[in-house]
């Protein structure tokens, strides 16, 4: 039941921030719903993980539409988190911006709305649900791309659409191939695990027809290389809040439709489903991590270390083995709240500064110490250095990796690693630390029409330290109910 | 119903996928905004007809829906949304300059529908020995002629007709292949598209606003070097 009221708190949060009772209704309500939301969500993990049956959850009429279990729940919980800090970054974001109230509704009921469309994808059953939902967060967060209203940002917003619709086509010709295997190989119900339980029987041909079309069409929305190049963009132009939901999670929660796959696939001889995985993977981090080197904007440079992110995750589950997934079920939690942290940060500098390029800021952390030095925290931290949460997912996929005998992938993974680790540093260390050599910003190098502020605002510092907490904690210790819903999420992984 | 009536009507419906293909290709062609949507409405018109034969060939019900969704979604409110959301001028543009020209287009095209083909082909196979109509390959050519239009056009108007036309395709494909997929899911995906409309109609008439032109193909300002002059664009 509790499912349910889930995905109804965003909705009626959407309709509520409608109401026009002032400038600070509309961000009150959509923190109070976001926080709640989290709170339910942390409940449902909790009681998967003390063994209640996922079935429990649920009215048994909603079975067929609805349905939770260990990697739905991580998701979840995810999405909540990263949701509510990034409502909470939106406060002082939207102030500095001075909108009328009008404009300032359509943010946050469209906000609301693409966290409505993200909770809905890991909890719906049904494939061609999921698909729609799929459709629905780009369709909800088309509006918070362009939402500056730019030149740049109405590119980068059409951009996005169009690719990711495109490949929303081609994934929805893969899932009715789906489903006709589905009929093929006798009746069943169109469920995931439905899916899981009659792949035996379906014709491998369509299977794996049905697995690269889907790979293929939602992996231009998860960002995965040759069809990514929509990503920097949307992901740079957007305002900071929004970058961190959709660089944190909706390219992950994505990537979680893809996932549902792999236990299907297992079951047909020679499907090659892990190949393709690593040759996705790899080909993303090495493509991502020779591209960060040379960005000259540093929103792109963490739009990029996004992709990079996503083919790690990727690659880990191509290893296939249990251990491996549960590495990549680390590195989703850790990428998740990295990432977020990240944008906020970039989003402070920004603030601060005035301009997106790395040239032109230099210094940083003289002029702003606490703004300075959570960019330096998230830049070392979504590189992977330890002891940080990041170091902790990806050193355990690579000793999996290791573990199994798989050099070649593994070697390869460790050397992209580490170009995009010197690449995000090298970038930012001269930003934070360089010499200036430049005027005092507000002479040169203010875009017009930027504010410029002297400090990042309290709900800028609050959202990044909450944002903090998990990037450190993950990366020492990692708490018992967490290490026992990553393994049941890992288990959804295989048969 | 007697062999000769279902002989009838699936002949119908391989006429009707037919002219389907044939509309994609019009597309591919047409360089006047307009007539494009004109022809986006007929390749509709005709899906519906597809999806209504097939339900009078199989008896189904769930194909009627799919064919009345169909017939009233596209032909009748994506004209009405676009005519609120989006500039007027989107319907009077016409592409000069297509990246490729008509002849090339038209090529690539048929080279394109020739692979579906010999892709789809085996595909219905699989699926079972009635499914060997006409519906699989050229949904899948009308998928990548979709998928092609989008790569070489600019005008907004084309570009969203491109995407509703990949629609079309996985649609005219899923109705022969995912015959029960549901009526719930068939209707979310109809409403879908309209989302879709309205979304890049609204995006348009920003586009138009601050950029002062329609021609959406246009705006490549986003790049690892992006402050690099205009006259380097055309090394790169």
């Amino acid at each position: 039941m509790s499912v349910i009221v889930i995905l109804l708190l965003p909705l009626a949060a959407a309709l509520l921030v409608c109401i026009p009772f002032g400038k600070r209704w509309v961000p009150g309500v959509t923190v109070v719903f976001c926080l709640a939301d989290l709170i339910l969500v942390g409940r449902l993990a909790h009681q998967l993980v003390c063994g209640e049956v996922p079935t429990q959850l649920l009215e048994p009429a909603w079975s067929k539409w609805l349905a939770v279990d260990g990697l739905s729940a991580l998701i979840l919980l995810l999405i909540a988190f990263v949701g509510s800090t990034a409502a909470i970054y939106s406060v002082g974001y939207m102030a500095q911006l001075n909108l009328d109230g009008k404009k300032l509704r359509l943010y946050y009921a469209n906000y609301n709305l693409f966290i409505f469309s993200m909770l809905a994808i890991p909890v719906l059953a049904e494939p061609t649900l999921v698909w729609i939902v799929v459709e629905l967060t780009t369709l909800c967060s088309a509006l918070l791309v362009s939402f500056d209203n730019t030149r740049e940002a109405l590119e980068a917003a059409w951009k996005y659409v169009v690719l990711s619709l495109m490949g929303a086509g081609v994934a929805l010709f893969g899932f009715m191939v789906l489903f006709a295997a589905m009929r093929a190989g006798g009746a069943g119900i169109y469920t995931w695990t439905g899916l899981v339980t009659a792949a035996p029987k379906m014709p491998p041909i369509l299977l794996q027809s049905a697995f690269l079309l889907i790979l293929i069409g939602l992996g231009t929305k998860v960002g995965l290389v040759p069809m990514h190049t929509w990503l920097p963009d949307a992901h740079s132009q957007a305002p900071s809040p929004v970058c961190a939901l959709l660089s944190g999670i909706e390219t992950t929660s994505i990537l979680y439709v893809i996932m549902r796959l792999f236990p299907v696939m297992q079951s047909v001889p020679r499907a090659h489903a892990t190949t393709w995985a690593l040759v996705f993977g790899l080909t993303s981090v090495g493509t991502a991590a020779f591209l960060l080197l040379q960005v000259k904007d540093y929103k792109r440079l963490f739009a990029f270390s996004t992709v990079e992110h996503m083919g790690i995750i990727l690659t880990a589950i191509g290893l296939g083995s249990s251990a491996a997934n549960y590495g990549a079920m680390q590195q989703i939690v850790s990428h998740a709240v990295t990432k977020s942290f990240c944008f906020f940060a970039a989003g402070a500098t920004l603030l601060i500064v005035g301009t997106r390029e790395i040239a032109a800021v230099r210094g940083l952390i003289r002029r702003s110490p606490l703004t300075g030095a959570a960019l330096v925290f998230g830049a070392l931290a979504i590189a992977g250095a330890p002891p940080l949460a990041v170091f902790l997912s990806e050193f355990s996929i690579l000793k999996v990796g290791l573990a199994q005998g798989e050099y070649l992938v593994t070697g390869l993974l460790a050397i992209f690693i580490v170009i995009a680790f010197f690449g995000i540093l090298a970038h930012v260390n001269g930003m934070v630390f360089g010499a200036s050599m430049s005027p005092p910003p507000e002479a040169a190098h203010s875009r017009s029409g930027a504010l410029v502020a002297l400090r990042a605002p309290f709900s800028y510092r609050l959202a990044l330290l909450i944002a903090a907490i998990p990037v450190l904690v993950l990366g020492v210790y990692v708490p018992k109910a967490m290490q026992e819903l990553l393994a049941l999420a890992a288990a959804a992984l295989t048969r | 119903m007697n062999a000769a009536t279902k002989e009838l009507l699936q002949n119908l419906n391989a006429l009707a996928s037919g002219l389907f293909l044939l509309t994609a290709f019009g597309i591919v062609a047409m360089r006047q905004a307009r007539g494009c949507l004109n022809l986006f409405i007929a390749q509709s018109l005709l899906l519906a007809a597809s999806a209504a034969l097939l339900g009078l060939r199989y008896d189904s019900g769930h194909l009627y829906g799919v064919a009345l969704v169909n017939l009233i979604s596209k032909p009748i409110i994506v004209p009405w949304l676009l005519r609120r959301t989006s500039p007027a001028e989107i319907y009077t543009r016409r592409e000069i300059e297509q990246v490729l020209n008509i002849p090339a287009a038209l090529l690539i095209a048929l080279a394109l529908a020739i692979g579906a083909y010999f892709v789809g082909a085996p595909l219905a196979n699989a699926v079972g020995p009635e499914f060997r109509g006409p519906n699989v390959p050229i949904g899948i050519a009308v998928l990548l002629l979709g998928a092609f239009t989008l790569t070489v056009r600019r005008e907004a108007l084309s570009l969203l007709i491109g995407l509703l036309m990949m629609e079309n395709g996985a649609f005219l494909a899923g109705i022969s292949l995912a015959r029960d997929l549901g009526m719930l899911v068939e209707l979310a995906i109809a409403t879908d598209g309209l989302v879709i409309v309205f979304i890049m109609g609204v995006l348009v008439r920003a586009v138009q606003k601050q950029v002062g032109t329609t021609s959406v193909g246009e705006l490549a300002s986003l790049k690892e070097t992006p402050r690099v002059p205009a006259a380097d664009e055309g090394l790169l």
